[in-house]
Formats: C-alpha cells, sequence, structure tokens
C-alpha cells in the first residue's frame, strides 16, 4: 500500500523527494496550555522586575525573559522543536543574519569614542 | 520491495519512489485531496516546501524589523535619559494587557491549528474566531493608546512638543514632578523615541491587520471544510505567521514600555 | 564511428527535415490572458525577459546621455541638476530593474526546475506575483522619471535625499521598495525549489553549479533585501513628516542610513554577480568538453561568497565618518571575500587546461568574462585597502571598477548565458557570424570605454561631476567614443536574437551537446518539462556518459 510505502521512503537515504521525513508529531493541547502559561507567567515576571531597581541588570533581564518566550513559542506554537533539521536550520540563519546587522554596525557606533586614532 | 500495480494495471516501478499523495479519509478510502498541487510529486512534499517558503518569507521579516531594531538600539544608548522618560509616558497596564491578549490569540491559533490537525470542523471555526477577537481587542487597544499620545502632543511632526519634558507637571498625589526635567536637546531627542515607538508599534500594527483580514478569510474557508479532511497548510501556516507578529510584540513590549520603570527623585 | 574534425562542436538536426516540435510551452496555449495569468516558470521567464530589456535600453539610453555630457570639460549639455538625474536613473534602473534580476529572474526562471528535474518551481503563483511587482516597481520608477526625476544617485545618500532636494524621492523610494518584494520572492521561491523538488538520484552533488550559484544569490536576496526595504521606509518617512531619524540637527545620524542602507547593497552585488559566474561554469565546462575542475570548490565557493559577502558592507563607508577601527575590520574582512571568486577563476581555468575548447559566441563572452572580471576584481582589492581608498573613493576609479565587475562581467555572462541557452528557450539557433562579431565589438567598446576610466580616476576626477578640468578631455572622449561602439555591440544582440525566432536554424534538442537536464529534452521544453520525471543515477558534466548515449541513440527508423 501506498502509505507503507511512504513510511519505507523515510528510511531510504537516497530518497529525494521527501529526503527528512518529518514525523508528523502533534503538539497536544495540553502542551499548548502549559507553553500559554510559561509565556503568561514571564510577562508577569518581566512587568514586576521593572519596578525593581536593578540597575543594568534591567533591560538585560528583560530581554532575556522575552528571549526565552520567544524561543518557546518557536519551539512549540510553531511547532519548530519537531521539524525537519532544514527548518531549525532556517530559523538558525534568520537570527544569525540579524546578529550580524546588529553586531557588525554597532562595532562602528562603539569604536567611534575611542582615542584620537 | 514488490513493484505495486495501479488501478490501469500497468506495473509502475517509480511507485515505490513516489507514491501518489495518500490521504484516507474517514471511509477508509483513498482520496486525491483537490488542492494537490501537479509539480509536487506528493502531498507530504508540497506541506513540506509551503512550510519552509512561509519560514524564509518570516526570515525576511525579521531583516525587516532588526532594521528598525538597530535603530531603537543605537538611539536608545545615544538618548538614553530623553528614552527613559518618554517610556515612562506610555501605559503599562495597557501594554502588558496587550501582551497578555497577544499570546491569548496565539494560543488560540495554535489550538486551531490543532483542531485542523485531528479534523475537528467546529473546533477550528470557533478557535479562529477566538483569535482574531483578541487580535481586534488588542488592536483596539493600541488605538486607545495612540489616541492618548495624540492628545498630549506626542505624535512626531509638525504638533510634537517637548513642553512636558522641559517642565515636567507636578504630581498632585506625591506634590513633586515624577520625572527630573531634561535640558531642551536631550528633550527634542524624545522625538525619536517617539517616532520609533509608532514605527514599530504601527509596523507591527500594519501586520496584524494583515493578519486579521487573512483570518477572516480563512474563517470562511474553514467553515466550508475546507481544513477538515487533512489540508491543513495554510491554517498552519499562517499560524507560523501569526505567532511571529506575536513574537516580535514580545520583544516590543518591554523595549519601549519598560526602559526605566523606577526614576530616580 | 569516426566524427570528423571540426572547430564547432554544434550539432544541428539536418535542417530539411526538422521542425520545431509541434506542443512545447510557446504554443500550449494561445491568447494574452494565457500569458499574462500563466504560472509555468518558462513563460514568466520570457515575461522577465521581455521586461528587462526594456529597461536595460532606457537605462542604456541614460548611460549615453552622461557620456554626451562628459564628452566636453564644460558643463555645456544640461544643467548640474538635470545630469545628476542621469546618472541617478542610470544606477537605478540598471541595479535594480536590471542587474538583479537579469539571470535569476530570465535564465534562473527558466532552468532550475529543469536543471533539477522538477515539474515547476515550487510556487508559481508567487513567481507571477514576482513579475508583477517588478513591473509595477518599474512603472512607479517611469513615474519618478516622467514627473521631473531624482537626483540623489542611486545611493539616497542622507541627509541629501531627505533634507536638501525637493525631487521625487518616495516615489522612486517606493518603486524600488516593490522591486524589491520581486527579488525576495523569486530568491524564497529558488531556495525551496532547490531544497524540496529535486528528482530522485539528484542529490545536491550532482546539481549543475548554475543551480549552486543561483542558490547563494537566492539567501542573499532573502536576507538582504528587506534591510534595503526597511530603510527605504525610513527615508521616506523622514521625507514626510521630518522625524530626525537621520537627521543630525535632531539627533539622528546619516550614517545609520548608510549602514543599512550598504547591508542590502554590498550583498546585492554578489545577487548580481553569482548567478553569472554560475553561468560561466556552463558554458566552459561545456566549451571545453570537460568537467568544471574541483566541483565541490566550485559549489562551496558560491556558498562562501553569499555568507562572506555579508560581513563586508562598511567599505563603502571608509571615508564617511565611520570610526577607524570598524573600517580596519571591515578591510580585513573584505580581503577575505575575494578569496571565493578568485577560488572560481582559477577552477574555471584549470577546466580549460587540456580541455577541447571551441570559440562558439558563449564561450566568447566566457572569456571576456573571465579578463574583465579578474581586472574588476583585483581593482576591488585596491578599493578595500583603507590607504587607497582614501584617494580613489568617489573618483572614476569606482566607476571603473564597479563597470567591469558589472558589466564587463555580469553582463557578458548574462549574454553568454543567453546565447547558450537561446537554442533551449526558443528551438532556434541565432546566426553565429553575427553574434562573435557583436561580442567582440562589446568587449572593443567595453574596454575603450572604461579602462580610462581608471586613469581618470586615479589622476583625481571626481564621480557625479559633470565638469571636469581641460586636462581630462582626452580620457573622456576617448570613454564617450568606447561607449558608443559599446552600444552597438548591445544593440545587435536585439536584432539578430529578434530575426533568429523567425529565421534562424532549427536547434533541436542538444545543439551544442552539453550535458544537463536541460539538453534531453525538447527544444522549446513541452510545458511540464518532462514526460517522465527522470531518474539521475550520473554526475555532473558527464561527457563519457554522453557520449555513451548518443553512442546508443536511435536515430534512424528501420
Amino acid at each position: 500500500m501506498a502509505h507503507e510505502v511512504s513510511h519505507d521512503q523515510a528510511h531510504d537515504p537516497s530518497n529525494v523527494t521527501n529526503p527528512e521525513h518529518a514525523e508528523h508529531h502533534i503538539v497536544t493541547p495540553i502542551q499548548y496550555c502549559l507553553v500559554f502559561a510559561t509565556l503568561l507567567v514571564g510577562t508577569a515576571i518581566t512587568v514586576a522586575a521593572a519596578y525593581v531597581n536593578m540597575g543594568a541588570f534591567n533591560p538585560v533581564i528583560a530581554l532575556a525573559i522575552a528571549c526565552t518566550k520567544a524561543v518557546i513559542v518557536i519551539l512549540f506554537f510553531m511547532h519548530v522543536k519537531y521539524q525537519s533539521r532544514l527548518i531549525k536550520l532556517t530559523v538558525g540563519a534568520g537570527f544569525f543574519a540579524f546578529i550580524i546587522l546588529v553586531t557588525m554596525t554597532l562595532l562602528d557606533y562603539i569604536s567611534r569614542a575611542w582615542g584620537m586614532w | 520491495m514488490a513493484n505495486s500495480i495501479t488501478s490501469t494495471g500497468h506495473v509502475d516501478h517509480l511507485e515505490k519512489l513516489m507514491p501518489h499523495e495518500s490521504i484516507i479519509n474517514d471511509e477508509g478510502e483513498h482520496v486525491v485531496l483537490p488542492q494537490h498541487r501537479h509539480h509536487f510529486e506528493t502531498a507530504e512534499q508540497q506541506r513540506e516546501a509551503g512550510s519552509f517558503g512561509m519560514w524564509l518569507f518570516l526570515l525576511t521579516e525579521i531583516m525587516f524589523f532588526g532594521g528598525l531594531f538597530f535603530a531603537y538600539l543605537l538611539y536608545r544608548n545615544w538618548y538614553y535619559p530623553a528614552f527613559a522618560v518618554a517610556s515612562n509616558q506610555l501605559n503599562v497596564p495597557e501594554g502588558a494587557a496587550n501582551t497578555a491578549i497577544l499570546i491569548t490569540s496565539g494560543f488560540f491559533m495554535a489550538l486551531g491549528v490543532w483542531a485542523a490537525e485531528v479534523r475537528k470542523k467546529k473546533l477550528l471555526v470557533l478557535m479562529l474566531v477566538f483569535t482574531t477577537i483578541f487580535g481586534v481587542a488588542f488592536l483596539g487597544v493600541k488605538a486607545d493608546e495612540y489616541h492618548e499620545k495624540y492628545e498630549k502632543h506626542h505624535i512626531p511632526g509638525a504638533s510634537f512638543s517637548t513642553s512636558m519634558f522641559t517642565n515636567p507637571p507636578v504630581n498632585p498625589k506625591t506634590g513633586k514632578p515624577d520625572e527630573l526635567p531634561l535640558a531642551p536637546d536631550m528633550a527634542q531627542h524624545t522625538e525619536i523615541f517617539f517616532f520609533l515607538y509608532f514605527a514599530m508599534t504601527g509596523m507591527h500594527a500594519f501586520h496584524m491587520i494583515i493578519g486579521i483580514v487573512l483570518l477572516f478569510w480563512l474563517t470562511w474557508r474553514a467553515h466550508r471544510g475546507e481544513f477538515s479532511s487533512g489540508y491543513v497548510a495554510p491554517i498552519e501556516n499562517f499560524g507560523l505567521y501569526w505567532h511571529f507578529v506575536d513574537i516580535v510584540w514580545l520583544f516590543l513590549f518591554p523595549l519601549l514600555y519598560l526602559i526605566n520603570r523606577h526614576p530616580i527623585h | 564511428m569516426s566524427t570528423p574534425i571540426t572547430h564547432t562542436i554544434v550539432n544541428l538536426p539536418d535542417q530539411a527535415t526538422a521542425r520545431i516540435p509541434k506542443r512545447n510551452y510557446i504554443n500550449n496555449e494561445h491568447g494574452l490572458l494565457s500569458w499574462l495569468l500563466t504560472g509555468d516558470h518558462k513563460r514568466i521567464a520570457i515575461l522577465y525577459l521581455i521586461s528587462i530589456t526594456f529597461f536595460f535600453f532606457i537605462g542604456g539610453a541614460f548611460a549615453g546621455l552622461i557620456r554626451l555630457e562628459l564628452l566636453t570639460p564644460a558643463p555645456d549639455l544640461v544643467s548640474s541638476d538635470t545630469y545628476n538625474k542621469f546618472f541617478t536613473m542610470h544606477g537605478i534602473i540598471m541595479i535594480f530593474l536590471f542587474l538583479v534580476p537579469s539571470v535569476p529572474a530570465t535564465l534562473g526562471n527558466f532552468l532550475i526546475p529543469i536543471m533539477i528535474g522538477a515539474k515547476d518551481l515550487a510556487f508559481p503563483k508567487i513567481n507571477l506575483l514576482s513579475w508583477y511587482l517588478y513591473v509595477i516597481g518599474g512603472i512607479l520608477t517611469l513615474a519618478a522619471l516622467v514627473l521631473g526625476g531624482v537626483d540623489t544617485g542611486w545611493t539616497f545618500t542622507t541627509p541629501l535625499s531627505t533634507h536638501y532636494l525637493n525631487t521625487h524621492v518616495i516615489t522612486a523610494a517606493t518603486a524600488i521598495f516593490i522591486a524589491g518584494f520581486a527579488s525576495i520572492f523569486t530568491g524564497l521561491n529558488f531556495i525551496v525549489t532547490i531544497h524540496r523538488m529535486r528528482a530522485p538520484g539528484m542529490t545536491w552533488f550532482r546539481m549543475p553549479l548554475f543551480v549552486w550559484s543561483n542558490y547563494a544569490a537566492s539567501i542573499l536576496m532573502v536576507l538582504g533585501t528587506p534591510v534595503l526595504a526597511i530603510t527605504l521606509v525610513l527615508v521616506a518617512l523622514e521625507r514626510l513628516i521630518g522625524i530626525g531619524v537621520f537627521d543630525p540637527t535632531k539627533g539622528g545620524d546619516p550614517l545609520l542610513f548608510q549602514h543599512l542602507f550598504w547591508f542590502y547593497s554590498h550583498p546585492a552585488v554578489y545577487i548580481m554577480i553569482l548567478p553569472g559566474m554560475g553561468v560561466i561554469s556552463e558554458v566552459i565546462s561545456t566549451f571545453s568538453r570537460k568537467r568544471v575542475f574541483g566541483y565541490t570548490a566550485v559549489a562551496f565557493s558560491s556558498v562562501a561568497i553569499a555568507l562572506f559577502g555579508f560581513f563586508v558592507w562598511a567599505h563603502h563607508m571608509f571615508i564617511m565618518g565611520v570610526s577607524n577601527y570598524s573600517a580596519l575590520v571591515f578591510s580585513l574582512l573584505t580581503m577575505l571575500v575575494a578569496v571565493p571568486s578568485a577560488i572560481k577563476i582559477f577552477n574555471w581555468a584549470f577546466t580549460l587546461q587540456k580541455g577541447s575548447i571551441t570559440f562558439e559566441t558563449p564561450m566568447l563572452y566566457a572569456f571576456a568574462f573571465i579578463g574583465l572580471f579578474t581586472i574588476g576584481g583585483l581593482t576591488g582589492i585596491f578599493l578595500g585597502s583603507l590607504g587607497m581608498d582614501i584617494h580613489l573613493t568617489e573618483t572614476y576609479f569606482i566607476v571603473a571598477h564597479f563597470h567591469y565587475v558589472m558589466v564587463g562581467g555580469m553582463l557578458m555572462a548574462f549574454l553568454a548565458g543567453i546565447h547558450f541557452w537561446w537554442p533551449k528557450m526558443t528551438g532556434r539557433m541565432y546566426p553565429e557570424s553575427l553574434s562573435k562579431l557583436s561580442a567582440v565589438t562589446s568587449f572593443i567598446g567595453f574596454n575603450l570605454t572604461f579602462m580610462p576610466q581608471f586613469i581618470l580616476g586615479y589622476l583625481g576626477m571626481p564621480r557625479r561631476y559633470h565638469a571636469y578640468p581641460a586636462e581630462y578631455q582626452v580620457l573622456n572622449v576617448l570613454s564617450t567614443a568606447g561607449a558608443t561602439v559599446l552600444g552597438v555591440g548591445f544593440m545587435l544582440p536585439l536584432l539578430y536574437l529578434g530575426w533568429s525566432l523567425k529565421y534562424g536554424a532549427i536547434a533541436g534538442n542538444n545543439p551544442w551537446q552539453a550535458t544537463g537536464l536541460e539538453w534531453q529534452i525538447q527544444s522549446p521544453p513541452l510545458t511540464e518539462n518532462f514526460t517522465e520525471i527522470p531518474i539521475i543515477d550520473y554526475e555532473a558534466y558527464d561527457y563519457e556518459w554522453l557520449e555513451k548515449k548518443q553512442r546508443e541513440e536511435v536515430t534512424t527508423v528501420g
């Protein structure tokens, strides 16, 4: 039957039509509820932390929580945890390009005031 | 691997490499989905290609917003006092509520994808409706916030006024101003903060509006049963877009609203 | 059977009996709407070919006007504002409406699905959308032109473009914003297609190098172009509302614009050249009858160029006020990015060595590419070193440098590709002697136009000026004379390629005896490309396989 064939295809290394047969893992509603709760808690912590004076750490904490929330949304709401390596690589590539834009431009701005040279 | 024999009796040795799409519906019959595009060999290939394509589009969105995020990073660094004071003009309860609203909207969207995957049509439609409602609620709160900015003359351009930054109003409860006054040139830089606020949240809201229009369309199609027989790609891919827009807000909120919520008097 | 020794590898069917295949993608459906609403990647490629040719000649007309003004030292043809509009429109049209889509949107669209054994690109409707966005962007550019033009230079440098000019900057910015999305969608389509739609047996390292190059360029399109988009939005907002993001009087930094602009515009030059390099790999291999030397190195060097291309943009800003430290870093990285390009040149040279070389027109353009791109690339190294750049930047040296890589490199590669795949796309051969003449004319005209400009730049003539000191006139006259010859060289293909559509020899499937899936199917191809999906069990550029196939091929009945 064709269904069994497609499963064989998944393990056939020369299969090019569907090279990385990503399992159709269906994320359950329970997982979604846990993620939802985590995101709301994270938001509450972010707001509370903003009112506590931690000096230079305030933006660090805020961004760290935001990054964590983003990662959770990407992995679970957007299913990336259960997707093929290609998708994971693609997401990484996007953030890599963004990091390059930010850090290499910052290179200029940070060093403008260094010395007279 | 035995060669399979197609319905016309012709032995197709290629069958094992390229099975026809093999969706089995509730009656156990093989169904060829009408949405199958013929340049794809299998439905699997089509679904994965669609998902990959949507992710690539989201990468372009990351880079698009990226330019604005960098401008924000630069000017917040250069004009921190102005940014801090201007940020305190934003309404944290509204911003936090909006964050919760958008997270909830995303939660319903994720449930909607699940409903499509397990082929529960009514649940899918309900989830899409809730997603839309919370999305619209977000925009409503945003509109209220923008209106407040308009009234306080904080919209950049000809009507922008820095008077409340050079001469901060006295807080009736404490008898003192909430903020220290800014020098005139630093006060002028609050306009850059507000420009970035409007540009970033405005661009975000624009993406939400597009999303909501798409949601109306998808809800209507879902109601007609187009996504309850195994064809989940549009719901899945729209979900990716919606969650991405959510992630952008998850960063905008702390960066714009929570710069320095504990000013020293 | 022994083949007679010939000086050409062209192998056409017997013209007395040959016919264009009865059913092909051109006559499969009739009517204008069947073209305007098509999903067929080949038809979209032809639509693109017609559009970019149209814009190429408009951009070329502006080049002619520029050179006309520069015949004399005095600013006697047009006013300075008008002259600024000439070079701005020339730049915008040539870069965004010609070079960026040239090979990917025409040859890439046409060939990539066929080369990997697919029936179409992953998203045919998005492909069509891409063409419409391109056309809208083009129309808006023409609108900006007709309304009075833009004079900011194609680089839109702030604060000139935001505060000091009242020309149609926003119209032009909108036009490019839209055209940028055309580019993004093309790249997106290619990436998904190449990853997910290869035929059975077509592994990554069996693909033609043309596909690798377009893949690398597509990554740049997808990741780089959006930054241009947001930059243009910011310029438009700055002009409309005066928010201060690039305005020093309000605390903004004009250099921020340049960082964001060049973050795209440097990778853009690799978007432009990489597909051309892919063409050269195919042409050199075919006309030396030899596998590309160091396939893996060439494939990886394409991706390396794409990657490193993101790290060097501030070399366009050395004199603009970036910190010396960051200028150092970017200069060093610029030296690095030259390495993968050089690797390709070496590999092509070694492909030629001990090959059976013939000199059909595509090969002539390929040779031109190798020489001219090398000169352009090396002069890029001069510009990448800080000390030299201080003197050479914003002079005609830069103009000569980028014209050597873009015209001497990319445009020659585009013409090589058009001639190489013309028989496949149309079923007809172009007239070989006339095309050879045209290639040689272009080569001579090109060098006459741009070699003097290296000297002019070195002597100090600034770019974007419509008047110059009298001592520069001789070189300028040489340059203008060359431009006239170059113009003739570029006009000729338009004429004889058009002629060949009706009167050219019937090409048959494989007039060049080339390897590659596209040469195993009919010319012009069927709409669905293949009657049955091919299964690949041989490597790329396998001339032994081709020879064996030709020997065993049945050519007569009975």
